[in-house]
């Protein structure tokens, strides 16, 4: 009798082995997941896809020379000038004073909250830092325009100030701006740093300096360079800042005290004049546009080549 | 004589013996036992955040002895090593009470700087914790920090081979630290522990990650090792202290009326007294396998 039963059930047992019913479910979701993917690829190629055909024939009527050498932009005077370069010049110029406040102020800000603070404070500044994030950059853009402007002119020591609208508060602005992202994705990367690499480097007679300079740094630098290049492609990519504290001017120049135009100014402030479609000033935006896209793209690339040869990796 | 980590108070009578490290001289021993000691543990608790974890620990470690710490699982062997070169200090809510003197210096005293200890007294730790760096930086990091500059080369290869990894790594020094063995990366700690020449290496399971052969060399290593410098090791290995070891600490898990679970220094004798003829009924059950 006993052993009948134990039969059986070892039976039930091989059968719930063998049972190949097909899991809908899981397949439902798996084709789901699928689908979200393909949505995101499919919208991404797509925006490729409409910055190439009026780029391309933009790219018919002007020279790629006299797109990329050319130092007047001026596409909506008659007559028309195509040269990018003082578009370029001034997305570099505000790009760099972005990156001069954001770079110093993110990479300290990881480094205390990682490696000085109490848990405690931290459980404190890190949403806070996460809520700075999240305000819209129109206001940043007015803090520029009505804070930090005229602050700048008002402690200017030698020479003449900067202007009304210049390139300095707007890049300045932006650096605080992205500094939230940098400082909070720096942190994430440096605190995911195993503390055995913190105790090895402490046993050796290292403060807390050297700890986070030369072992939690150099562990944690390819999220930390994650963290800059996301930020830098924001400071490239922004607009709403520069349109309302750099000016519209384009100008090609240096100097940073100076109203300039950036490559997204242009397409915003041109996208909301009376472009007709299929006229030379609706393609310019799109190849000024596709120029943009281009920049960033080599950028990233660039970073992640320059982050795959220098990161440490730690397990 | 209690005091916090952060050495805020201090009796007068403390603070007259303490000596900056620097000025701290290489005392000659005799010849003959008993060799004099290096560290003197005096009646030392921790606490960690108020509860207590190991309780009026009194031994001394002698200069060029190997000196186990045995004891079942929550004992706090590990908790006193992290003592002897100031590592608890780092844990939020440790507090250490009693005295710890290093060549009569109480390391636990106003002027002293944790930094500075662990240069004197370096670590091993359980898991091997090499940086993700090359072989020669791990090792080079040690006297990088210390500001050396020249010379590193000699010492890299001077720690390496002390450390019995040369042969094994020469032709790769610039590789990664981490394509190393367990047992390797365990030998590389040891070197980088070696390369800021300090006078005690304390070594927590060092063993306890790794395959029998690994461990028989870095057994081997330790017994080099002892001529230049002093070792503590904590241990589960009762072999491993019985085989490697001069002095032996066993130390047990007491509960207090609280139901409080702590850890006490039961017997500190010879090994060979220890392992073969103990004075305590609870050193002889652990020892001889009957418990823990
Ligand atoms: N960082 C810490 N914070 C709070 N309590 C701790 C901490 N480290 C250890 N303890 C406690 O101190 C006691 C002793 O721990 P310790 O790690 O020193 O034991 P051990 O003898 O080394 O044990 P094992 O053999 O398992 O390594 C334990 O009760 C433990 O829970
Ligand atoms: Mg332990």
């Amino acid at each position: 009798m006993e052993a009948t039963e134990m039969r059986t059930t070892e039976d039930l047992q091989m059968k719930q082995l063998m049972v190949v019913r097909p899991r809908y479910g899981e397949l439902l979701i798996q084709a789901l997941l699928g689908l979200c993917a393909i949505v995101s690829i499919v919208t991404t190629v797509g925006i490729v896809l409409a910055l190439v055909e009026p780029s391309i024939e933009f790219f018919s009527e002007v020279s790629l020379k006299e797109f990329f050498t050319g130092v007047n932009w001026a596409p909506l005077f008659n007559p028309p000038s195509f040269g990018v370069i003082p578009l370029i010049t001034g997305t570099l110029v505000t790009t760099f004073w972005a990156l001069a406040v954001c770079l110093p102020f993110g990479l300290g800000a990881a480094t205390y909250l990682s490696e000085y603070a109490s848990p405690r404070t931290r459980s404190i500044l890190k949403p806070v830092l996460e809520v700075l994030a999240g305000i819209p950059t129109v206001v940043y853009g007015f803090f520029a325009l009505t804070f930090v402007t005229p602050l700048l002119q008002d402690i200017w020591l030698v020479g003449e100030g900067p202007g009304v609208f210049n390139a300095l508060s707007a890049g300045l602005v932006m650096g605080v701006m992205i500094l939230p992202t940098i400082a909070s994705l720096s942190e994430d990367a440096m605190s995911a740093v195993p503390g055995g690499l913190r105790e090895g480097a402490l046993a050796l007679g290292s403060n807390k300096a050297q700890v986070s300079t030369r072992v939690v740094i150099p562990a944690a630098l390819s999220g930390i360079v994650a963290g800059f290049v996301l930020g830098v492609s924001r400071a490239v990519g922004e607009t709403m800042i520069v349109l309302v504290a750099a000016g519209s001017t384009p100008n090609l120049s240096l100097n940073p005290l100076e109203a300039m135009q950036t490559m997204t100014g242009f397409i915003a402030s041109a996208g909301l004049g009376d472009q007709p479609t299929g006229s030379i000033g609706f393609k310019t935006i799109f190849a000024v546009g596709a120029a943009l896209f281009a920049i960033t793209f080599v950028m990233n690339m660039f970073s992640i080549r320059l982050v795959r040869k220098y990161r440490e990796v730690y397990e | 004589m209690a005091r916090k980590v952060e050495g805020t108070t201090m009796t007068e009578e403390n603070q007259a013996q303490v000596t900056p490290m620097q000025q701290i001289e290489p005392q000659h021993h005799a010849d003959k036992a008993p060799r004099e000691s290096l560290v003197t543990v005096d009646d030392v608790t921790v606490k960690y955040s108020g509860s207590t974890a190991v309780e009026g620990v009194t031994f001394d470690i002698a200069t060029n002895e190997i000196t186990a710490l045995i004891g079942a699982s929550g004992c706090g062997k590990s908790t006193l090593l992290r003592c002897i070169n100031r590592m608890n200090d780092l844990i939020p809510g440790a507090e250490v009470t009693g005295t710890i003197n290093y060549k009569g210096v109480d390391l636990y005293g106003e002027k002293i700087d944790p930094v500075q200890v662990r240069k004197l007294i370096g670590m091993v730790f359980q898991k091997p914790n090499p940086f993700p760096k090359s072989i020669y930086d791990n090792v080079a990091f040690g006297p990088r920090v210390l500001g050396i500059k020249e010379d590193l080369d000699e010492i890299v290869e001077k720690s390496l081979r002390r450390a019995s990894l040369w042969d094994e790594v020469k032709n790769r020094l610039n590789s990664s630290a981490l394509g190393m063995s367990g047992g390797q990366q365990q030998r590389l700690c040891i070197a980088r522990a070696i390369a800021t020449s300090p006078d005690v290496i304390l070594m927590d399971e060092p063993c306890s990650a790794l395959d029998p052969i690994s461990t028989g060399r870095i057994e081997d290593l330790m017994e080099e090792l002892k001529t230049r410098y002093t070792i503590v090791i904590v241990t589960h290995n009762m072999q491993q202290a019985a085989r490697v070891s001069d002095k032996t600490a066993f130390f047990t898990v007491n509960v207090n009326e609280d139901d409080k679970r702590f850890g006490q220094l039961v017997e500190f004798d010879d090994t060979e007294k220890i392992f073969t003829n103990p004075s305590d009924q609870r050193t002889e059950d652990y020892v001889t396998g009957k418990v823990g």
